[in-house]
């Protein structure tokens, strides 16, 4: 089963430049979350500091009891075996073959056979897809193999916490998609906790459990993705949408008049209910996502405290599963 | 679970960030060097304690070791053939001016081990070999390698800093050993044969003014410069600033300070060798 993460308070500057203030949230075990966030408000920073990459100032990471922003850098350096981190670019060993870059954790970290550890490397080059390219350089593959191999690096150690750096960035609509398929299987096969940092709105409405956005230095909200989908918070729905109406402007955030201008043009800023997309199902075979249980008990109890909308959503997407299992 | 929504952060929060900055800042900029220093010192410690970490990297070390002394045996033989030679002939000339010409391969001999030889040493393994160890950590970090290698616990450190500053270390010890020979046999078929000087005469002022603990400092020597140009090379290549470029001024940056620390450091270790050991001749 995966690990929580609890993150308390998080505060990171480079130099005078505030990236983001007071961040706290918690990744329930075994889900898969993701965090949306417009481009250059320090999702991938805030990716780093969980795994102690990146010191944040203020604020605590616990992850089974170890603080990754304060504890000693040996006890960091222990949990970070925990972690499968899938880097924007793959960020994979240059000099080194793609078996060698996928076996070099199994290398470092465990005493097994060379044999075992090919049939380990193979199986997940296979998951991924990249059979066949296993004995090129890193310099003679393309981006999305780049980045799928970095996923496949990612898994070798079985992580129970699986954090992906824009898994879309650079990958045709199609293999988004099964990466996304690919995502939710993994979950439901070793039921790690993951957290999805993404502007992709294909992931973002279908693969979460969990959602979380970043704008403006801070987190506008975190919880169940019924919450997120139906919020009309106008970032959010803004961001959710796509469109140009609302408080993200190109650079950020737009001034308060340009904001105010379009106000009063009446452009439509309420474009009528939202439906929420059905999350995607582990592939037929798989064993049921325990994380997908526990949530439903999770979010159930919790019914009280959220909004009507989401609410509703909730509801409709357990209504059919209630009674009669999975679909 | 849903914190409050603010859409644009309240102007108040952001005064108090401005006005926390000047608290935080770092303290002036004429500072900014003793902090490097500090780091450099710091990342020397870290690798001399992590060189007993196991697992040892023998494998990265063996490579290490040979590219190192692939790029340095040839040049290092090259130069110190002139550069005993040289000497030889300077202090020849000198000698032959004050009518000493019989301590000739005493002078020129002690100058190649003690001081020429590490020297030539260290400048070849900063130039050849710690210019390319720092250019090949600097493009790691870049691509985020060594971020990747953090990542999967494992320490940049230990697992790539540590077998490039042994190879250095050990080169340039061997290294010492072949410049020194080389030196000293330019120096002797200079001064014998340009110079018209005796071979016995070389030979035994030689063994009138040399001792053994010249030899031993001259290696001694060669260990530390090997240590510092590691270092140093590390030091640059693990902290570059910005894209390829910043590798690119980290690789002349982590040069241009080794030379200095070579020659700083070189004659703190002399000055120390002469108070402390009597001149076998004295």
């Amino acid at each position: 089963m995966g690990i929580e993460v609890v993150v308390e308070g998080l505060t990171k500057s480079f130099g005078k430049q505030n990236i983001w203030q007071d961040v706290s949230l918690t990744l329930p075990a075994g889900e898969v979350s993701v965090m949306l966030g417009p481009s250059g408000t320090g999702k991938t920073v805030f990716l780093k500091s969980i795994i102690g990459l990146l010191k944040p100032e203020k604020g605590r990471v616990l992850i089974n009891g170890v603080d990754m922003v304060n504890s000693p850098e040996r006890e960091i350096m222990e949990t970070r075996k925990l972690f499968g981190l899938m880097f924007q670019d793959g960020a994979l060993f240059g000099s080194m073959s793609l078996f060698d870059n996928i076996a070099f954790p199994l290398r470092e970290h465990t005493r097994k056979k060379e044999s075992e550890i090919r049939r380990i490397v193979m199986e997940r080059i296979d998951i991924v897809g990249l059979l066949g390219a296993e004995e090129k350089l890193p310099g003679e593959i393309s981006g999305g193999m780049r980045k799928r191999a970095g996923l496949a690096r990612a898994l070798v150690l079985d992580p129970q916490i699986i954090l992906c750096d824009e898994p879309d960035s650079g990958l045709d609509p199609v293999r988004t998609a099964y990466l996304s398929q690919l995502l939710i299987d993994l979950n439901a096969q070793i039921d790690a906790t993951m957290l999805i940092v993404t502007h992709n709105l294909d992931i973002a409405a279908t693969v979460p459990d969990n959602m979380g956005m970043l704008f403006c230095r801070n987190l506008v909200t975190f919880g169940p993705r019924e919450v997120l989908l139906t919020s009309d918070t106008p970032v959010v729905s803004q961001f959710l949408a796509g469109r140009r109406e609302g408080p993200i402007g190109m650079s950020e955030e737009k001034d308060a008049a340009t904001l105010a201008a379009e106000q009063t043009n009446g452009s439509d800023r309420t474009a009528g209910p939202r439906t929420v997309v059905p999350q995607l199902e582990p592939s037929p075979g798989l064993p049921v996502r325990q994380g997908a249980l526990r949530r439903r008990e999770r979010v159930l109890s919790m019914m009280g405290q959220l909004p009507d909308a989401a609410r509703t959503a909730i509801m409709n997407s357990y209504a059919p599963t209630l009674d009669g299992g999975r679909r | 679970m849903t914190a409050p929504l603010p859409v644009r952060p309240p102007e108040p929060a952001a005064e108090e960030a401005r006005e926390e900055a000047p608290g935080q800042r770092p303290p002036s900029r004429l500072l900014a060097p003793l902090r490097q220093t500090g780091q450099l010192f710091a990342l020397a410690l870290a690798v001399a304690r992590a060189v007993f970490r196991r697992p040892f990297q023998v494998r990265e070390f063996i490579e290490q070791f040979w590219f190192v002394a692939s790029v340095t045996i040839l040049p290092a033989a090259l130069v110190s053939i002139p550069f005993g030679a040289v000497i030889a002939l300077q202090v020849g000339s000198l000698t032959e001016q004050l009518g000493a010409q019989s301590f000739t391969g005493g002078a020129s001999v002690l100058a190649v081990i003690q001081q020429a030889s590490p020297l030539i040493v260290a400048l070849l393994i900063a130039g050849a070999a710690g210019s390319a160890i720092c250019a090949d950590l600097g493009s790691r970090k870049i691509r985020e390698e060594l971020d990747a290698m953090e990542v999967m616990g494992v320490s940049p450190i230990q697992r790539l800093v540590v077998p490039r500053v042994l190879a250095t270390m050990s080169v340039a010890v061997l290294l010492n050993g072949l410049v020194s020979v080389v030196g000293t046999l330019g120096g002797y078929f200079f001064n014998v044969i340009m110079q018209d000087g005796t071979p016995g005469a070389y030979l035994a002022s030689f063994s009138a003014l040399a001792q053994l603990p010249d030899l031993y400092v001259g290696e001694l020597k060669a260990l530390i410069f090997g240590f510092i140009a590691g270092i140093v090379a590390a030091y640059r290549g693990l902290n570059p600033r910005g894209g390829p470029k910043g590798v690119g001024d980290a690789v002349n940056q982590s040069v241009v300070i080794t030379f200095m620390l070579l020659f700083a450091v070189n004659m703190v270790l002399t000055t120390i060798y002469l108070q402390i050991v009597p001149p076998k001749g004295g």
